[in-house]
């Protein structure tokens, strides 16, 4: 009973812009947090977590170096088995697994990224599982109550479920990226969480209210270089909703397939384009520029070595093998317009070979 | 333009406004006249709410422990679990401190404190606060019954604050149940433990984790840090209370406790199965019939699929506990119950926490491990000066006695003298020694003559006769047959009765165990005489009577547990008229006795 009111409370009022409306949420927020246990036992979060967790999974990959952890979050957003985490070095493998809140463990394909957002869709063999829904709701503000799901160190291994923290969102503010301070190719909204959601492992995690609805994805760790505090902060679902969508349905140039692409004759190539990648060893080599030949086209657009290019002509290009193969279907009289990340930013360079 | 910035009555939210051409002081008032009409507003519901909320966190802060260790070696949290001062914290926490330490509690006093036992590998110690006998104390709750999402909160002494003993208060959720955090080695192992996001920092070490209604779920020891530095991350473990109440019995007997394994480990198969993947062909599980390649089904009644789920259970019982197992074989479920191991020798557990009481204070590690909030390196406030006397206050110095294998030989001691004062209380036997005579039937059918000497056991069963000779060795005298050595038992059942623990041989109190074939738990003296491996009497923990026993003759033999029951007065002596036999978890016999008589002493033998 005490919670219906809560709710009834902290809903459209705590909307308002009164500046009394605010008052009285704050006060009651206290008074909720926490209801002694010979009340309802609903007064636990413990049924709107079990709800949520079916649809967690942990992921694992790349990694594991010094810092590196080799495994992150994710949630499943469909019926088809689509995932959705954050585009990371631990999905640079052919071998990323994802293991359901069952224990129930699949090899994924990268259905596709955006770099631009931080995301990337895992496709996973499973229909009929729960998942969450992207309907419309509210948009969170500061001060609602959150939920954080995610598998934060680790912790959890096969059929153990995410780790969850509570809190409420402090703020909805641009990602102050900037050089000395956050860095992040990401610069749009995001809600600042006063839980330290933003652990090792937890990027990929949702955020959603305490009803369980989604209504964000906690991003990579950040840590301000100037005063070393990381930054607990999540990407608002609605930001990613349209390139979700657009993945899911393969609607972005970087998935469309291959079939009915032809190689022309004589088509371009890094060496056509005056650059060196680093040298292919891995499975996924990342395509990192070694160097950039002088006098080249490469040098006049002020390509750069240690550049890491991510598309081509905005389809994915991120390894040393895709780039050469999406190369392979441009000719060389035509121009390729590369997406690179230089540092913290993303920028597009053109080339054409004269 | 005015330009302020207004704070709400309770000064918690902080609101820019910025009123266009109106006064500050006009928004400010109508911002207060709303506030008061809101405030009647709230209903009773609510309000009592909040009070009831206030009142658990009174009552659970009261039972909280700021610990201070001797000389400013650190110090860590702990709470009250009885009202005669026994506290529960950490090893870690007291490490440092050695047998004695001073504790702050929320009425602002000081008490005097003493190490009672220890807990290595799971991180725990009891210790005990002097002074009063009507402590507020915590309730050990079930645990089990903890879920994820539910409302918790931390009472503690974290960057050793609670200079003025006022501990502080931290809440969350339950942010995960069931959790396993490795150990360094063999110590420090968190199983079955409880995750919360409740601000676990340095200090909060021992500190109680209560749930919304204030009964205690866990013990505060641990989190994961890793590259954010060693303050709380919102990742925070507790040791869960079912552990602490299955340890709890033999932390009192002011030992160092071990842990158990099963004496096989397990894998998880291709195929996603838990199966043993080497075994002990010593331990008790293999003597059951447990095998390389079997899979484990099910462990004290717990599914198990996974090899952390199987160590969550292990972690929780003490060395020596019987637990139920259930596993499968090409396609056949068998359950077995089996006696745990120890982790490890009484040896290498004292060479590993190289000197539990040892006053000199821990040096620092470069790296921690493996994520204890102890005390914290840097304080932002110093520690508290407490004057500590040198040496110890006399009314603490008889409470510490220190001796090799033991936290604090006293409550060793102390408990041995305890039960048998209450257990002479059903019949004083050492005037009885001469030979005791019983008769009667086995339930199985046939009568059964039994004749107990100083010098030799003779028996009569329908099987046929049985003979120990008790001044050679017994662990090789396994008669009647297929009993383990029920006479060698009955030996030195008589021998205790009629000698007392302070004459019997090497004997010390184990602490309250559970038996297989009985419900509950009971006091255990364990005794070793001659080449016996090892005898554990069992005592009712209410009524002190000598209820039960468990003889180990050699490494080799499965143990003849025996109980004692339908007792009669026998010249004021209380005298068990049944008597069950068990051998390698089967009946042997059940006798029932019809006849017994202590005849005089037989004439000394020259």
């Amino acid at each position: 009973m005490s919670r219906r009111f809560a709710l009834a409370l902290f809903g459209p009022h705590a909307r308002s812009s009164e500046p009394t409306a605010v008052a009285l949420p704050a006060m009651l927020l206290l008074s909720y947090l926490w209801v002694p246990s010979d009340l309802p036992a609903d007064d636990s979060y413990a049924q709107t977590i079990s709800a949520v967790q079916p649809k967690m999974v942990k992921i694992y990959g790349a990694g594991g170096i010094r810092g590196l952890e080799a495994y992150q979050s994710g949630l499943i957003i469909s019926d088809q088995g689509h995932v959705l985490t954050v585009w990371s070095y631990v999905l640079d493998t052919e071998d990323v697994v994802v293991v359901l809140n069952d224990g129930r463990r699949f090899q994924s394909q990268l259905i596709g990224a955006d770099p631009r957002l931080g995301i990337a869709i895992l496709r996973i063999e499973l229909t009929e599982t729960p998942y969450f829904t992207r309907q419309a709701s509210a948009e969170p503000e500061p001060g609602d109550r959150i939920l954080a799901f995610s598998n934060l160190y680790g912790v959890a291994t096969g059929n153990e479920p995410a780790s969850v923290l509570h809190g409420t969102i402090a703020a909805r503010t641009q990602l102050a990226a900037r050089r000395g301070a956050f860095k992040t190719t990401y610069k749009g909204p995001v809600f600042i969480l006063d839980a330290m959601t933003n652990n090792p492992g937890a990027a990929g995690g949702a955020l959603t209210d305490r009803q369980g609805n989604l209504i964000g994805l906690l991003g990579k760790e950040l840590r301000n270089a100037e005063n070393e505090i990381w930054l607990n902060y999540a990407i608002p679902i609605a930001v990613l909703a349209n390139s979700i969508d657009d993945l899911i349905a393969g609607r972005t140039p970087s998935q469309a397939g291959n079939a009915d692409r032809q190689k022309p004759a004589q088509a371009l190539n890094p060496t056509l384009l005056g650059f060196v990648l680093i040298p292919d060893v891995l499975d996924k080599t990342p395509a990192f520029v070694d160097n950039v030949r002088k006098g080249s086209v490469a040098e006049k657009m002020q390509l750069q070595p240690d550049d890491l290019i991510l598309f081509a002509n905005e389809r994915i290009a991120s390894t040393c093998k895709q780039l050469v193969e999406e190369l392979s279907f441009i000719d060389r009289i035509d121009p390729v317009t590369l997406t690179i990340q230089r540092g913290q930013n993303l920028i597009d360079i053109t080339l054409q070979v004269p | 333009m005015i330009q302020a910035h207004c704070w709400t009555v309770n000064g918690r939210r902080r609101r820019a406004v910025r009123p266009r051409g109106a006064s500050l002081l006009a928004v400010c008032l109508v911002i207060a006249s709303s506030i008061t009409a809101f405030a009647t507003e709230i209903p009773p519901l609510v309000r009592n709410a909040e009070q009831e909320r206030i009142r658990v966190i009174a009552k659970a802060k009261a039972t909280a422990v700021c610990i201070f260790a001797r000389g400013g070696h650190g110090g860590g949290s702990g709470v009250l679990i009885s009202p005669d001062g026994f506290a529960l914290t950490n090893y870690h926490v007291v490490k440092p401190a050695g047998n004695y330490m001073k504790c702050g509690m929320d009425d602002g006093k000081l008490y005097d404190a003493v190490l009672v036992g220890l807990d290595p590998t799971g991180d725990v110690a009891l210790i005990k606060l002097l002074g009063r006998n009507d402590f507020p104390h915590a309730i050990l709750t079930d645990s089990n019954r903890v879920r994820s999402g539910d409302w918790c909160f931390a009472v503690g002494n974290p960057f050793l604050l609670a200079t003025d003993f006022h501990p502080t208060v931290t809440y969350g959720i339950v942010s995960g149940v069931h959790r396993y955090q490795p150990p360094a080695g063999t110590l420090l192992e968190y199983t079955d433990c409880i995750q919360t996001d409740a601000s676990i920092n340095p200090g909060n070490s021992g500190g109680p984790l209560f749930n919304a209604a204030g009964d205690l779920i866990g013990v505060n020891g641990r989190g994961s840090f890793e590259k954010r530095g060693r303050v709380n991350v919102g990742v925070g473990y507790a040791i869960s209370s079912n552990q602490l109440r299955n340890f709890l019995g033999y932390l009192k007997s002011g030992r160092i406790v071990d842990h158990a394994t099963l004496g096989a480990t397990v894998a998880t198969s291709d195929d996603g199965r838990v199966v043993v993947s080497n075994i002990l062909d010593s331990s008790n599980a293999y003597r059951r019939g447990l095998r390389y390649g079997d899979e484990i089904v099910a462990f004290s009644g717990r599914p198990i699929s996974s090899v952390n789920e199987f160590k969550n259970v292990l972690g929780i019982y003490p060395r020596g506990w019987n637990v139920s197992l259930k596993y499968r074989r090409d396609g056949q479920d068998f359950t077995i119950v089996v006696r745990l191991m120890g982790v490890h020798s009484r040896r290498e557990l004292l060479s590993k926490i190289q000197g539990p009481t040892a006053e000199k204070p821990e040096p620092s590690p470069k790296k921690p491990k493996p994520n204890q909030p102890d005390a914290p390196k840097r304080q932002p406030r110093p520690a508290p000066q407490i004057p500590l006397p040198q040496p110890l206050p006399p009314e603490v110095t008889k409470l510490v006695q220190p001796r090799e294998g033991y936290a604090n030989y006293f409550f060793n001691q102390e408990n041995q003298k305890r039960i048998w004062a209450a257990t002479v209380q059903h019949g004083d036997f050492s005037k009885s020694k001469g030979q005791w005579l019983f008769s009667g039937v086995l339930t199985a059918g046939g009568n059964f003559q039994i004749a107990l000497e100083d010098s030799r056991i003779l028996a009569q069963f329908p099987s046929g006769p049985a003979v120990v000779d008790t001044t050679l060795d017994l662990d090789q005298q396994t008669d009647p047959e297929g009993s383990g050595g029920l006479l060698a038992a009955l030996h030195l059942w008589r021998r205790l009765l009629t000698l007392g623990p302070d004459e019997f041989g090497e004997m010390f109190y184990l602490g309250t165990a559970p038996t297989p074939s009985q419900p509950g738990l009971f006091d255990v003296l364990v005794g070793t005489y001659n080449v016996v491996q090892e005898t554990r009497f069992l005592f009712e923990t209410t009524s002190g009577k000598l209820v039960g026993m468990e003889m180990a003759l050699n490494d080799d033999i499965d143990r003849c547990d025996i109980m004692f029951s339908k007792f009669k007065a026998y010249k004021g002596l209380q005298i068990p008229h049944k008597i069950d036999v068990r051998h390698g978890n089967q009946q042997f016999a059940t006798i029932e006795v019809s006849n017994f008589e202590i005849k005089t002493p037989t004439a000394k033998k020259p």
